[in-house]
């Protein structure tokens, strides 16, 4: 029952949907406001995510008959759902519960939206959203080995796949490489520049989401700002040690997650303003050629701590 | 309920995503709205985003004299934008068919295709009138809710609307070694909107 309730509660409050939904609204602002502080311009205010949302909410859609358009209809909400989940899980507050094997389900939820907006651009049928969905689908399987091989590497170092005992391990060499390679693969699982090929803006038109309008896009807007808060949220639970235990309180471990958060979305921002939109072979280049070093690095040197030593 | 109404009404203000399409310009106006929406007039600080599927937007912003050959596109694309939505014609081009005026490839102006909402005249507008029509544009939404719209016309004069014409502050008057043809811009006032 205590156990029931934990899950209920992290998953709807803390850091769950009661959180997650104005956090997401709040690193988009801070995404595009940081862009365009670096290209000196004012920038969005501070509600714009929100009053997007608001409006999209409001829209009509196209009329979707049958069941291709009621398939279509579901995979935001799936996205929305899994990132949801995925928020949920991340190990913030100190003995918050969480069970052995977590981290696997953690990067399923994820994976599922990047597999919903694959799966949409094709369903929607239009031949940008098809094309949108293969690059998004050639970059998922470049940059998830590599994400993967990290994350693999930083549990095996600790024996477990439990996500609280991750968050609160020493760091060590292994933690910081690994750490690295998940940075590198953020801007493409986030589809920012200069990975921003999949819903390449004006290119291909929106990519998946071209035929996507109303609700639906709102929802898809909704999904992204979720993993970027998701996926922020890993990197700041794994750079920060005992993110609660050092302090002992859990209002100061949720602030010092929402920052390091924060300070992870800054980092992302001003690479995204500073960088132009590649190719698909050269992203395709980049994952396997220069990141994989670091991550066959760090899943070598963490079988050799975990036999040898 | 009411309150549900109020914050579409702000929220379809403060947010107008523009699809831009061209109905056989000769890409000055294309190129205003460009710079409309770059850093120095900085348009995104009014939530105006530019899309790139008529799906996603709310204001069709429209330049050109509609040719022949552009206006089933226009049709089709006025037709993709998900209601409720603005057209706003850019330039005198779709409001007149400006200098084609009579030519034998010309189907326009564009209110005999479309229903326009605003005007924005000029050959071409300046970037701050293209800023002020679309936050009239925007505004119509927000008035009219969820009722089909009205065709009523609006004109914009590039003196409206308190819009932000400049997020750097007043202009800085172009060095004297632009252009030869260019009149001495030393004592020249700058046009502040």
């Amino acid at each position: 029952m205590n156990t029931l309730v934990t899950a209920l509660a992290r998953f709807l409050i803390f850091p769950g949907l009661l959180f997650a939904v104005p956090a997401a609204w709040f690193f988009l602002w801070v995404e595009r406001k940081a862009v365009a502080l670096m290209q000196e311009r004012v920038g969005p205010p501070f509600m714009q995510p929100f009053f997007d949302f608001v409006k999209l909410l409001g829209k009509e859609t196209p009329p979707r008959p049958g069941i291709a358009g009621l398939i279509m209809r579901a995979w935001p909400l799936i996205a929305v759902s899994a990132a949801a989940g995925a928020v949920g899980l991340l190990p913030v507050l100190p003995a918050s519960g969480g069970f052995e094997g977590d981290l696997i389900l953690l990067l399923a939820l994820l994976e599922l939206p990047s597999m919903c907006i694959i799966a949409a651009g094709f369903s929607s049928r239009s031949i940008f959203g098809e094309i949108g969905s293969a690059r998004e689908a050639a970059l998922s399987v470049s940059y998830n080995i590599v994400f993967l091989l990290a994350i693999v590497s930083i549990a095996a170092s600790q024996h477990t796949f439990r996500l609280e005992a991750l968050a609160s391990m020493h760091p060590s060499f292994l933690t910081v490489l690994g750490v690295i390679a998940i940075l590198a693969c953020l801007p493409a699982k986030l589809h920012i520049n200069p990975f921003s090929l999949p819903n390449a803006e004006q290119e291909i038109y929106a990519g998946p989401m071209t035929e996507y309008a109303g609700p639906e896009l709102a929802m898809w807007e909704l999904s992204h700002g979720l993993e970027w808060v998701a996926a922020t949220g890993l990197v700041a639970t794994l750079v920060a040690p005992h993110i609660a235990l050092a302090w002992g309180t859990s209002l100061l471990a949720g602030c010092l997650f929402v920052a390091l958060s924060v300070a992870v979305v800054l980092l992302l921002s001003v690479l995204a303003a500073a960088t132009a939109r590649l190719a698909i072979d050269s992203s395709v280049r980049f994952y396997w050629q220069c990141t994989l070093i670091f991550a066959v690095l760090a899943i070598s040197s963490a079988l050799f701590v975990r036999f040898w030593l | 309920m009411k309150f549900w109404k109020r914050l579409m009404c702000t929220a379809r203000r403060r947010s107008p995503w523009l699809f831009h399409m061209n109905s056989g310009s000769c890409n000055g106006c294309d190129i205003e709205i460009v710079a409309a929406l770059s850093p120095r007039y900085d348009a995104e600080q009014l939530g105006v985003l530019l899309q790139g599927s008529p799906r996603h937007a709310d204001i069709l912003c429209v330049t050109g004299p509609v040719t022949r050959k552009a206006v089933g596109a226009v049709k089709t694309v006025y037709d993709q934008v998900c209601g409720p939505k603005a057209v706003v014609a850019i330039g005198s081009c779709p409001a007149t068919t400006n200098v084609f005026i009579d030519s034998r490839t010309l189907v326009g102006p564009l209110d005999k295709h479309v229903p326009v909402d605003v005007y924005v005249p000029g050959c071409p507008p300046r970037p701050d009138a293209i800023i002020a029509g679309v936050v009239k544009a925007a505004t119509l939404l927000a008035e009219r809710g969820d009722n089909p719209p009205k065709p009523e016309m609006v004109m914009v004069e590039p003196a409206e609307a308190g819009v932000p014409a400049d997020s750097r502050g007043p202009q800085e008057a172009p060095p004297a070694s632009w252009g030869g043809d260019r009149p001495s811009s030393a004592g020249r006032e700058e046009v502040q909107p």
